[in-house]
């Protein structure tokens, strides 16, 4: 025990002594927290629309005041023919192109019927699919508008089913509010994972390994040790980027602080684990780091921190669910947002724990394998 | 100039030595592509759905199957009653509640008029968005099937057309993105670590005193990142040619050169950040910790630049890897030619000279 407390305190010295590498540990991660929610909104507004009014007509013009006043889009041209639209679409003036054929309004009130052509640049999918329904929802609402009209005032006589819906935990919509959480753990994860894998692979690179091989400490005393300075500095982490999205974006947890950092501790003995596990791996810091660059770039994608891990093919979501992360986004989502309780994260928290006894216990037998 | 030669090779020999860091440098864009390419989409289907059915008539029946059998969603087992559904989000295994009330068919027949609750779950409001529009579609949709027979009035379709990209498959935005994010993260690391090294160990100071000029040793360092980037730039090209079914459609020579534009640009923000760090973990830490998650987000493949407050805009324009991807994009996935990327490649070309540049100028030839 007496041997630990000095190991840690050896570990914290170095730790404070290297100013840059620790300014840059604590202040990256609040520049990031204090920037990327602002950057990472799903939420679009301005999708830019180029019109083609073929028709010229009040129906037309109607339609088009309709979209601009909507405030989804921005009217970015109007353009004579559906050709040069679709260029401004190619060079990406525009997301999406409206084309309001000839005759609109004629075809309209003679035959009840007529289309409206619609091209949007699909490459990015989300504006192309919100962009889509949101455009389609408007015309829908114009429709009924002049249906009203053209009835005048007249009772709709035919049944209707009407929609209401209801937005829970987050009324307004706030993306921030679903961002945030996750971009903590990514903040955390990167410190995790990687920091404690290269502190031990200094080690063995300047050769003090070897030294601390030869005296009687334990192994599992150096490596707790090795990984408890980044469990304190990750949970400080955690514990300023709590306080800054409190402070700067008034998130405050819905659900019990105390399940929170439970959680944390759980997912920290995960990927510290797995920081352990790369340094086995690597006898220099260049490989320490090419290997958990490896990992934490594949977790930060395909975690669902900015795509919905529902939408992936099944196969990807096995893998997925291997990732610490993806649980404890999950985990982080639900106890902020919806304030839910141990009871509701079990399977997160079960499926972290076996995830870190794994990585934990392979790095072990694979350390010794070497010392 | 044998020189020269002679340490590029030694850089080589060094880098090929270092299998594990061999793997991460080819493994790493494979593993992404592939990853990335066939797992990651941005389009919402297949959602947990749950139906709190009170009214169990013909109507609502006919709206649930209507509500099954679309892709979008895959309904869970139905609830008795609205008292669960708090438990149910709260657990995660729901995004959305459609409430048939008791009275539903009553009210549509006697009233005309009759109201489903949609109760979605808003702490992702972009799947709520999404997916309360969907069951408002088809709704509107069972809506209009049923006043067909009462004749409707001015009827107007809409006719959709989702252009380079039918399928809104996640591929073709991913993959431009993959792209500049790894050549970026790569050719920075790579570069700032491999210079700082020698610093740490002492070689540097070695190779100063020698008669081997400062340049050379810049040069000698970068060229072997630079072609194993050009290599990778292929792999991933051949990769998403032949499993995600992306050819490039313009140009290839000019999405090479720009490539190379590009990836010299990213040597050279390497560069500059190797003469700030003195420890090979430092220049780690600033490339990855500093570097990762603002390309991620700056180079507009998540999320849309246009929709950033103007201080992150203006942000973004520093990144190189947001010129890059708009390059890609346009000549690898819509086929245009030279006359629609010149100017994001003339920014390239004015940050590459800037960086190296400053680089040159600031590269220290003395330790101390």
């Amino acid at each position: 025990m007496k041997t630990l407390f000095f190991l840690l305190e050896k570990e914290f010295k170095q730790l404070m002594r290297n100013k840059g590498v620790l300014r840059t540990l604590l202040i990256a991660p609040m520049i990031q927290l204090i920037l990327l929610p602002l950057a990472a909104d799903y939420s679009v507004k301005n999708i830019h629309i180029a019109v083609v009014d073929n028709d010229h007509s009040t129906f037309s013009q109607k339609l088009i005041n309709k979209i601009a006043s909507s405030g989804y889009f921005t009217l970015t041209g109007s353009t004579p023919s559906y050709k040069q639209a679709l260029v401004m679409v190619e060079q990406d003036k525009a997301d999406l192109a409206l084309h309001i054929p000839a005759g609109f309004e004629r075809n309209l009130v003679r035959e009840n019927n007529q289309k409206l052509y619609v091209a949007i640049n699909a490459i990015s999918g989300t504006k192309a699919s919100l962009g889509g329904t949101y455009l389609s929802s408007i015309v829908q609402d114009y429709n009924s508008d002049i249906r009203l009209q053209w009835e005048n005032g007249a009772e709709d006589t035919t049944p209707k089913i009407g929609v209401a819906s209801y937005y829970w935990y987050n009324p307004f919509m706030n993306y921030h509010l679903y961002m945030v959480p996750a971009i903590l753990v990514t903040l955390v994860t990167a410190l995790a994972a990687m920091q404690s894998a290269f502190n031990i692979v200094a080690e063995k690179e300047s050769g003090t390994i070897e030294q601390i091989n030869v005296t009687p400490i334990k192994k599992h005393i150096f490596i707790i040790g090795k990984l408890l300075p980044f469990l304190v500095l990750a949970s400080v982490i955690f514990t300023i980027g709590l306080i800054l999205s409190w402070v700067l974006y008034g998130i405050v947890p819905v659900g019990n602080l105390a399940v929170l950092y439970a959680s944390l501790i759980v997912y920290l003995f995960a990927m510290l684990g797995l920081g352990l596990l790369i340094s086995t791996y690597s006898n220099t810091q260049m490989q320490a780091m090419s290997l958990a660059f490896f990992f934490i770039n594949i977790f930060n994608m395909l975690s669902g921190v900015f795509t919905s891990i529902d939408s992936m093919p099944v196969w990807a979501q096995t893998i997925v669910e291997t990732f610490p992360p993806s649980h404890f986004i999950k985990i982080m989502r639900m106890v902020v947002l919806k304030g839910s309780g141990l009871g509701d994260i079990t399977y997160h928290l079960g499926a972290m724990f076996v995830i870190g006894i794994v990585f934990n216990t392979w790095a072990i037998i694979n350390y010794r394998k070497r010392a | 100039m044998k020189q020269l030669v002679v340490f590029i090779r030694k850089e080589f020999l060094q880098v090929f030595r270092d299998r594990k860091t061999l793997l991460m440098l080819f493994g790493l864009p494979i593993a992404q592509i592939v990853l990335f390419g066939f797992a990651l989409s941005t389009e919402i289907k297949d959602s947990k759905i749950v139906i709190v059915d009170y009214a169990k008539d013909e109507v609502s029946t006919q709206i649930i199957t209507e509500i099954g059998s679309s892709k979008y969603f895959d309904l869970q087992q139905n609830l008795q009653s609205t008292g669960q559904l708090q438990a149910a989000f709260k657990k995660g295994i729901i995004k959305m509640a459609v409430v048939f009330p008791a009275n539903f068919s009553k009210d549509l027949l006697h009233t005309g008029k009759a109201t489903i609750q949609v109760i979605a779950d808003a702490s992702d409001p972009n799947t709520a968005t999404t997916i309360t529009n969907y069951v408002t579609n088809i709704i509107n949709t069972y809506n209009t099937k049923l006043s067909n027979a009462a004749g409707q009035p001015l009827q107007i379709n809409s006719e959709v057309q989702m252009l380079y990209n039918p399928e809104l498959k996640g591929a073709p935005n991913f993959v431009p993105g993959v792209m500049a994010l790894v050549l970026m993260l790569v050719c920075t690391m790579m570069t700032s670590v491999a210079i700082v090294k020698e610093k740490e160990l002492g070689t540097m100071e070695i190779l100063l005193v020698s008669p081997f000029k400062p340049i050379y040793i810049i040069i000698s360092k970068l060229v072997p990142n630079l072609i194993i980037s050009i290599v990778n730039l292929f792999i991933i090209l051949i990769l998403s040619a032949v499993f995600l079914d992306l050819q490039v459609k313009g140009s290839l020579l000019l999405l090479v050169f720009a490539s190379t534009l590009f990836i010299i640009t990213s040597l050279s923000v390497g560069l500059l950040l190797s003469i700030g760090a003195s420890t090979q973990q430092g220049a780690m830490t600033g490339s990855l910790m500093g570097m990762m998650l603002p390309t991620m987000l700056l180079t507009g493949f998540l999320f849309p630049i246009e929709n950033m407050p103007w201080v992150l805009q203006a942000l973004a324009n520093l990144v190189p890897s947001r010129w890059f991807f708009i390059i890609v994009k346009r000549v690898m996935l819509e086929g245009l030619g030279f006359t629609a990327v010149w100017k994001e490649m003339l920014i390239l070309l004015a940050m590459c000279v800037f960086l190296l540049t400053i680089s040159l100028r600031n590269f220290k030839i003395r330790l101390q």
